[in-house]
């Protein structure tokens, strides 16, 4: 059986430029730099890294929001990368994004109920009626009062706009959702609520996700499967488990050793981990 | 016992908006011993930070005013001082280290001139023996090559690094007590490993105070000596890092920790984490009951604690509660029950 999602050799490269009048190219950065990964339906693989480790720019280069410098993307058995306008929009149906900021990703000027019919009308699913009947389905699934869907964004805290931002992930349907830093702009408090939500509609729908953190509890806390990256690369992969109890690579070792664990006690213990470690993070 | 070096008493600082009175601090109180650090912890809004700032008097006048409370400091009362009194106090006697170090450094001025104006603005010292203060600074933060740093501007260094020298700045007048709020919020894991091992080793070095305000019980748990848990402008819990943890009494505290993922614990993949359902009350009118009341499971028609504000009630030697239904006293209830 192939996988839902089969990414090889990706690579996204981005010009260095200088001159003010005429720009020219003086060198790239390599922010992904040869990563291969799949995921399976009703899956979830949980992508970690520190900032600037290339974990968000893989997930845009999957989804195609941004084009790939080489490699390949094939979703459903389809070549993502050869795909172009009105076919690429069709895959998409069955491939969504979630974002990290609910502030900044919802549009302050549309009510929460055309937000979340956006992708409806776009794909033009159902009639007029039918989408309001599915909006107000949808906002029900992800534990937002219907009755608000004729208010705006803003009237709203940071989970309850997190929540619309999934049902618009979830109008169509989709088989994958990219989530990309979806509770970290959350209290912890609420945080919970919404990586709750996340698995209970997996359980439900058979969502696959492609999971993108940065705070390692977290993605445990949500993966099967976890992809450690660093400058770029894949430097360790493997069921969560054994990438947590037992890592083998020296950057994901000292990547777990520095997180501080909510326990005065067991802190002791991790500090002094963490010293025989600190060679392998550079400053 | 000896008095401690600060101590916050009844501190109510409320904001005059249009909307209505914001009630942002509503009857703090806590101390700080010497060499001793104290964990402030609670989610956004509940007040901690503008705790800080009413402690150094750089809360925003208006629409914020000081309503209520004392702000002793080696028996001083902060809150009476003139803002030029308070200027001498500050930097000198208490710093503060804030989350993002872009936006707390001057971009326009070069690491030098930052570190050399605040040494000069505290101590009568000429402007060489500034800058080699200055050097030594950048060394003890753990600066690599610091003679090299001194003439850069603050966007040629990481977050990390920006961050380690706002901690120098904050050091160079040896402050009895220093403030850092989210000071590592805006940093990698790493990175903030690294500067959370460097607050608390230079704590013991120059046995300062400190206070550590953050969202992060993690942090709270790497750092604090004693902890305070912050919910809608007031202290719902104080104790011991070790009591705190080990035995959570607030309803409030125990449904923090329960929400937390477990970076440690496999289960947590396959169960659900236990999230606190609602969301934290508005200050400008809250309850009249305990804040907590909405959310709590354990709130219960009674004991009335929906109607009647709980007190911080010291429940064992130093930890002191604000709930009717703190944990071990609901243990006792149902052993009462099954008797």
């Amino acid at each position: 059986m192939s996988a839902l999602l089969e990414v090889r050799d990706l690579v996204k490269r981005f010009p260095v430029k200088r001159g003010l009048f005429f720009e020219r190219t003086v060198d790239w950065v390599e922010a992904v730099a040869g990563v291969s990964f799949d995921i399976g339906a009703g899956e979830t693989l949980g992508l970690v890294g520190e900032s600037g480790s290339g974990k968000s720019t893989t997930g845009f280069c999957v989804l195609q929001l941004m084009r790939p410098t080489s490699g390949s993307v094939r979703f459903e058995g389809r070549e993502l990368t050869e795909l172009s306008g009105e076919e690429l929009r069709r895959v998409r149906r069955n491939a969504q994004i979630v974002f990290q900021d609910p502030y900044s990703s919802l549009d302050p000027r549309m009510t929460v109920g055309n937000i979340v019919a956006e992708p409806l009308v776009v794909h033009s699913v159902g009639t007029r009626r039918d989408r309001r009947t599915r909006v107000r389905e949808l906002l029900d699934v992800v534990g937002f009062d219907p009755t608000y869907v004729n208010r705006y964004p803003h009237e709203f805290s940071g989970g309850q706009r997190q929540r619309i931002g999934i049902a618009r992930a979830l109008a169509l349907s989709p088989r994958l959702i990219v989530c990309d830093e979806p509770v970290s702009a959350l209290d912890v408090s609420i945080q919970a609520q919404i990586i709750n939500l996340l698995k209970d509609l997996q359980a439900e729908f058979g969502l696959a996700y492609l999971f993108i953190a940065h705070d390692l509890a977290v993605v445990r806390s949500v993966s099967d499967r976890i992809a450690v990256m660093h400058r770029g690369r894949i430097v360790e992969t493997g069921p969560a488990k054994d990438v947590y109890e037992h890592p083998k690579d020296e950057y994901t070792k000292a990547l777990l050793a520095s997180v501080p664990v909510p326990d005065p006690a067991r802190m002791q213990e991790r500090k002094a981990d963490r010293r025989k470690l600190q060679g392998a993070v550079a400053m | 016992m000896s008095e401690p070096l600060l101590e916050v008493r009844d501190l109510r600082t409320h904001f005059f908006t249009r909307e209505g009175v914001v009630r942002a601090v509503d009857g703090v109180s806590l101390s700080v011993d010497r060499g001793r650090t104290l964990g402030l912890v609670g989610e956004s809004g509940c007040g901690k930070s503008v705790t800080a700032l009413s402690i150094l008097g750089l809360i925003p006048k208006p629409p914020a005013r000081i309503v209520g409370g004392e702000v002793l400091f080696r028996g001083r009362d902060l809150t009476t001082l003139s803002e030029r009194e308070l200027e001498d106090v500050r930097g000198k006697q208490i710093a503060m280290v804030f989350q993002d170090p872009m936006t707390s450094l001057n971009p326009t001025l070069t690491i030098e001139t930052q570190l050399v104006e605040t040494i000069r603005r505290h101590t009568d010292v000429s402007r060489r023996e500034a800058s080699r203060r200055a050097v030594e600074l950048l060394d003890e933060v753990g600066i690599p090559k610091p003679e090299t740093r001194l003439g850069d501007y603050p966007h040629r260094l990481s977050g990390g690094m920006r961050q380690r020298v706002m901690i120098a700045i904050a050091l160079s007048c040896e402050p009895d007590l220093l403030i850092a709020d989210e000071p590592t919020t805006a940093l990698d894991v790493t990175v903030q490993a690294q500067v959370l091992d460097l607050l608390d080793r230079l704590r013991r070095e120059h046995d300062m105070a400190m206070i550590v305000i953050t969202h992060d019980m993690g942090v709270i748990a790497e750092v604090a000596d004693e902890v305070a848990v912050m919910y809608a402008g007031q202290i719902v819990e104080q104790a011991s890092a070790a009591a705190l943890f080990a035995r959570p009494e607030h309803p409030y505290t125990e449904a923090l920790l329960g929400a937390l993922p477990q970076l440690e614990d496999h289960a947590s993949r396959v169960g659900r984490l236990t999230a606190i359902p609602g969301r934290p009350p508005s200050l400008i009118e809250p309850p009249a009951g305990c804040r907590f009341a909405a959310r709590c499971p354990y709130a219960g028609e009674p004991d009335g604690c929906a109607e009647h504000p709980p007190e911080l009630r010291e429940l064992r030697r130093g930890h002191l509660v604000r709930s009717e239904h703190p944990a071990s006293e609901r243990a006792r209830t149902r052993e009462g029950v099954s008797a």
